[in-house]
């Protein structure tokens, strides 16, 4: 349609009709619209008081924080180890358990489509679209609070996640190398471990330094609720206003996911 | 050796890519199967071993009919059916010797084959295959590290450690070029005439086809439409296979050498 006859023997060209220009400048329109009426409204329920005031407390926090209490380190070692275990054991557990769903969920390996295929992904789906803090929330009151909590919550949290990643990798192999261990006789099993296996090896690698690098970021908060770790102090800090400690275990954290983004990126460049 | 009646396959989309197809191989004879992109010679090749499901029709290798048996007499069976792909369909990320056992995957149990411990008699067997194809000293290669002609000759030793009585052979030569297609089509009928093996081989290059093999059988719409000699293949029957075209410049012609120059 944006090809129209200029009245002689030549075309012109626009890159739109003339209806669907107007449309798109409608829709600029009610879009812009919109976040003038939203910016209005959250103007007026916001008390602008305490946001003018906001750089001045920043700076009070700030000035209490610092220095940070260095001394304070020889309570956040077996903490910070805590978190630590909870993320590599989490994420142990999760790619245990994401492996045979990946398998079920792919539509070229699952045994059926009809009702295996929805079963996995219902797992995958229910897994991730929770966080991991609502499922330490939910462990702690059934197994009660502390590191053993936060390990399931993340290892749940994560299966969906590797899994998902997971069957996408393994719908994408190239079927020319299964059928060709399929025609040497072999049997499923094998043809899984020749033909599959090792195409799909260096995504399952990459896929769990990323969800490890993810859950020691995951791990530092689940104190928080209780379940174990670092958070735990940083809680308690907060709530007593130890802002020194507070700034203390800040840095600690950040060291440890420096450490873990840097241990991750190493791995992953080793095996691609 | 090989026989095939009536074999019929149509797609779940209404394809009808073979429509009754009746052939018959005998033992040590290399056939090649030319014809249109879409006449069915790939899915042909595929219903002899079933990685593709025929509709209907018997297949026979020897005395066995393929098209009857279960699961796992199929993969018995298909240890007798060695099988070569256009782009080779090595592991890429193993080594050149695993894809070589990788052909005896149908003979050795799930954990030998999963921890690599293959019977000496395999290693023995993958190292002369590898001497005879000029390769030996890749063996310890990953696969994605070789040209293409010299993975086309890893496919080949992976089919023939299977110890096949056929070999099914898809393209084997169409991502090669002119110099190394012809290499690999002269090593895999060496081979065949070596070991007394049967075998198809799907290819679009007519004079290649015409150089190497004893027989040639052109498929148009999943139908045969010619089977002879390739001395046969005038420009009249190139036209019944292919459609409409000068054929002068394809078909090989009498006296003139095609071991040229390689």
């Amino acid at each position: 349609m944006p090809v129209f006859p200029l009245g002689d023997d030549r075309l012109g060209w626009t890159r739109r009709t003339p209806v669907a220009r107007l449309v798109r400048w409608a829709g600029w329109l009610i879009g812009v619209a919109a976040f003038v009426w939203c910016w209005n409204r959250i103007s007026e329920v916001t008390t602008w008081f305490f946001v003018w005031d906001a750089p001045r407390i920043a700076q009070d926090i700030l000035a209490r924080a610092t220095p940070p209490r260095w001394s304070y380190m020889d309570h956040l070692w077996v903490p910070i180890w805590d978190t630590l275990n909870i993320a590599t054991l989490g994420t142990l557990i999760a790619l245990c358990l994401a492996v045979p769903v990946a398998f079920l969920a792919a539509r070229n390996t699952t045994p059926s489509r009809v009702f295996v295929r929805p079963v996995a992904l219902l797992i995958i789906v229910s897994t991730r679209s929770i966080n991991s803090l609502i499922w330490a929330l939910l462990l702690i009151a059934i197994i009660g609070p502390g590191v053993f909590a936060g390990i399931i919550a993340i290892a749940i949290r994560s299966i969906g996640f590797c899994a998902k990643l997971l069957y996408e990798a393994i719908e994408e192999i190239d079927p020319a190398q299964v059928e060709a261990i399929t025609a040497t006789g072999a049997s499923p099993l094998q043809v899984m471990s020749y033909g599959i296996v090792p195409q799909i090896l260096p995504a399952f690698a990459g896929i769990a330094v990323f969800r490890w690098d993810i859950n020691i970021r995951e791990s530092t908060v689940l104190g928080l609720v209780g379940a174990g770790g670092i958070g735990l102090q940083l809680s308690s800090s907060l709530n007593t206003l130890a802002w020194p400690q507070v700034s203390l275990i800040l840095i600690v954290i950040l060291l440890a996911v420096i450490i873990s983004e840097w241990v991750s990126a190493k791995i992953r460049g080793a095996i691609v | 050796m090989l026989k095939i009646e009536k074999l019929v396959k149509t797609y779940k989309t209404g394809d009808k890519a073979l429509k009754a197809v009746d052939m018959e191989v005998p033992r040590g004879q290399v056939v090649s199967l030319i014809g249109p992109s879409g006449a069915g010679k790939s899915t042909l090749i595929r219903c002899i071993n079933r990685l593709v499901e025929p509709t209907s029709g018997k297949v026979w290798l020897g005395d066995v009919e393929i098209s009857g048996l279960n699961a796992g007499a199929l993969r018995r069976e298909r240890r007798r059916m060695g099988m070569i792909f256009q782009e080779y369909a090595l592991i890429e990320r193993l080594t050149v010797m695993e894809n070589v056992l990788s052909g005896r995957l149908g003979y050795v149990g799930f954990w030998r084959s999963f921890l690599r411990r293959y019977p000496q008699s395999d290693v023995n067997e993958a190292f002369r295959l590898l001497d005879r194809v000029g390769l030996l000293e890749m063996a310890d290669k990953r696969a994605d590290e070789l040209s293409g002609g010299q993975r086309q000759r890893v496919g080949i030793c992976r089919a023939l450690i299977q110890n096949p009585a056929l070999l099914l052979v898809d393209e084997p030569t169409a991502s090669l070029d002119p110099k190394t297609s012809r290499q690999i089509m002269r090593l895999i009928t060496e081979l065949c005439a070596e070991r007394k093996l049967a075998a198809i081989v799907n290819i679009h290059d007519v004079a290649l086809a015409q150089m190497f093999v004893q027989r040639v059988i052109g498929l148009r719409f999943g139908a045969i439409e010619f089977d002879g000699l390739p001395t046969a293949l005038t420009p009249e029957v190139l036209t019944a296979i292919y459609g409409e075209e000068d054929w002068q410049a394809t078909i090989r012609k009498d006296g003139e050498s095609g071991e040229l120059s390689v």
